[in-house]
């Protein structure tokens, strides 16, 4: 080795060393390495262009307030700008609350503000006043649904003229928070001894497990009023809560049974050797360790849930998805597709990549938590 | 007269086609101590794993304090209150602390109030000599540690009897003894005492009765002294050349 290479600050440093041995160890890694880098370049270039760099935001190159397509400054002239946010702007209001009456929407907003702090209780465990978190998590859904649906003193506003992520929110956290219980259930069901109890739970999880989200929605939106006394007609917002809760049971059950597989025998049998009974054990040793084991698989069911409500505009609702395809056919915005998509597709990462994250923490947590 | 506290009566049990209980009877006087050994797969652990329904029996007639044990819940947790057992692998409760492990029975089967069930677990950790461990987790706890405390739970119920099976066969050596010395002391305060095990020191110290099985049989039921100098049949002798010999 010459010695300009070796004296050489740059190489010699951790990060050079890293890159040596990682990206340039020999020639073919190098010409990958470099491969690599132009596309990368080209591909984050072109995106960063458009979407910034020679994007619209408010005004146009001219510097036009946006107030329909026309004022684009890509339809003015074409070929030589970028996106234009704009119809993200204006539409704005409806891709977070849908059709929400405008002088209600602070109880839209108030119900999103409570939501991170009806979660911060189960996500943490060692936060201070844990316990007050835990039980303000409870009183939540009745907080929220009064909020959002109305009641004494606040006026009605009906799931219809709900959408947009306050839809794909509620369906998303409404649907995993009723099915972690129901899950539970089914996953001790599946594993019972009797006989009756433990089919019923298999057939179940199988039948959810073995059909479509979709074929789920629509049978839960014609099927669901079949089997309600006359005159009981459930809106379709909680027809589509229903699948979804189901579907989400089904496929956490699968993930939490892994975790009750995991833990030995003899924790079982110590416990009902001191007299604890079956659901004494169960709620004291068995499920405690095992929905430890079974949080990340969780996640990811949830995450997989949490993407999969924007299905429910095949059943007339406008979740997020829905009210952008919606803002697509309004003609003076036509045509504007990759803001439409890039924007809800940013919305939907944002959630997914913090529950991604948070399944990470809990597992690098409990990786140590285990070594103690 | 003493007090019959289990009686096993023609116990007969089958793992699917597999006959592990061959016409088993015993009775157990309260505080004998009785010393079962044999060799692996002779069904010594089923059958005392039966005797507070860890595993069921399909034939025969099993009594513990005058309540027979049948698919009855309600007697099942009678006998399980009262019937201590401390298993080979421990089986401490990982998630909780040693203080924990062991007050949780007396505050959930005995709803003692918690800081008397705590005040109950550390005077038994006392006992068996490791009260500074108590915040500890089991995991942070050496084999014989974490049996003594495995112990200390069971006696955390007061049970009249204790069941071991096989307790020090998961322990380094150096540890064998620390557990040994515990089990001898309660021995020594009348504990009826059910042992599954192969330290044949602690037996002649300790046991009233030895009992050797063979293939789901008692083979040979006697007193240490004739077990040990004068075992009738011959695979009682076999056995135990090859354990007291290595």
């Amino acid at each position: 080795m010459s010695s300009a290479v070796i004296n050489n600050p740059l190489l010699r440093s951790k990060t050079g060393i890293w890159l040596k041995k990682n990206l340039f160890s020999s020639w073919l890694n190098t010409f990958i390495t470099l491969v690599s880098i132009y596309f990368i370049w080209q591909v984050g270039s072109f995106f960063l262009s458009w979407a910034i760099f020679d994007a619209d935001f408010l005004v146009n190159f001219r510097g036009e307030v946006i107030l329909d397509r026309t004022y684009c400054s890509k339809n003015i002239e074409p070929g030589l700008h970028g996106a234009c946010w704009a119809i993200i702007d204006a539409r704005f209001y409806q891709f977070m609350y849908g059709f929400y009456p405008a002088e209600e929407v602070w109880r839209v907003n108030l119900t999103f503000l409570l939501l991170p702090l009806a979660l911060i209780g189960i996500f943490f465990d060692k936060l201070p006043y844990r316990k007050f978190f835990i039980y303000f998590t409870f009183i939540f859904p009745f907080i929220a649904y009064y909020l959002l649906y109305g009641g004494p003193t606040l006026s009605q506003v009906g799931t219809n003229k709900w959408g947009g992520l306050l839809v794909t929110l509620f369906l998303g956290v409404t649907g995993i928070g009723l099915a972690f219980p129901l899950s539970i259930l089914l996953a001790l069901g599946r594993r019972s001894q009797m006989p009756i109890i433990s089919s019923m739970c298999v057939i179940f999880i199988e039948f959810i497990r073995g059909v479509p989200l979709i074929t789920l929605l629509f049978t839960a939106n014609v099927m669901l009023p079949l089997f309600l006394p006359d005159g009981i007609s459930p809106d379709n917002l909680l027809r589509a809560l229903v699948a979804v809760t189901l579907f989400q049971s089904a496929y956490m059950a699968e993930a939490i049974r892994g975790g009750l597989q995991a833990i030995p025998r003899g924790q079982v049998e110590a416990a009902r050797s001191m007299g604890l009974t079956y659901w004494q054990s169960t709620r004291k040793i068995i499920l405690p360790q095992a929905l430890r084991i079974s949080i990340p698989p969780i996640v990811n069911t949830s995450i997989g849930l949490f993407k999969d409500t924007s299905l429910v505009l095949i059943i007339g609702l406008f979740d997020l998805l829905g009210i952008g395809r919606a803002a697509l056919a309004d003609m003076s915005w036509i045509k504007l597709y990759y803001e439409v998509y890039v924007f809800v597709s940013l919305v939907f990462f944002i959630f997914c990549f913090a529950m991604s994250r948070y399944s990470l923490y809990l597992e690098k947590k409990l990786k140590t938590d285990n070594s103690q | 007269m003493s007090e019959i506290v289990i009686s096993l009566e023609k116990v007969n049990k089958w793992y699917d086609d597999f006959h592990v209980l061959k016409d088993i009877d015993l009775s157990v006087v309260k505080g004998q101590k009785i010393v079962i050994c044999g060799p692996s797969g002779s069904g010594k652990s089923t059958m005392i794993r039966c005797i507070n329904r860890l595993e069921a029996h399909q034939e025969g007639k099993i009594v513990v304090h005058n309540t027979e044990l049948t698919n009855d819940l309600k007697n099942i947790d009678i006998i399980r209150k009262n019937v201590g057992m401390v298993f080979q692998q421990f089986n401490l409760f990982p998630h909780l602390s040693v203080l924990d492990n062991i007050s949780l029975a007396p505050i959930w089967v005995k709803k003692m109030p918690k800081k008397d069930a705590e005040e109950v677990a550390m005077s038994y950790l006392e006992k068996v000599k490791i009260p500074e461990q108590a915040q500890k987790f089991p995991g942070q706890l050496s084999g014989g540690q974490q049996q003594r405390v495995a112990i200390a739970r069971s006696l955390a119920m007061n049970p009249d009897i204790m069941l071991f099976d096989e307790p020090t066969s998961a322990l380094d050596p150096e540890m064998i003894k620390e557990v040994l010395d515990v089990m001898v002391q309660l021995a020594e305060e009348g504990m009826t005492m059910l042992v599954v095990t192969h330290e044949m020191g602690f037996a002649k110290t300790v046991a009233d009765q030895m009992i050797f099985m063979d293939e789901g049989r008692i083979v040979e039921q006697a007193i240490p002294d004739d077990f040990f100098n004068n075992p009738k049949s011959d695979r009682t002798k076999l056995f135990l050349s090859q354990i007291l010999n290595h």
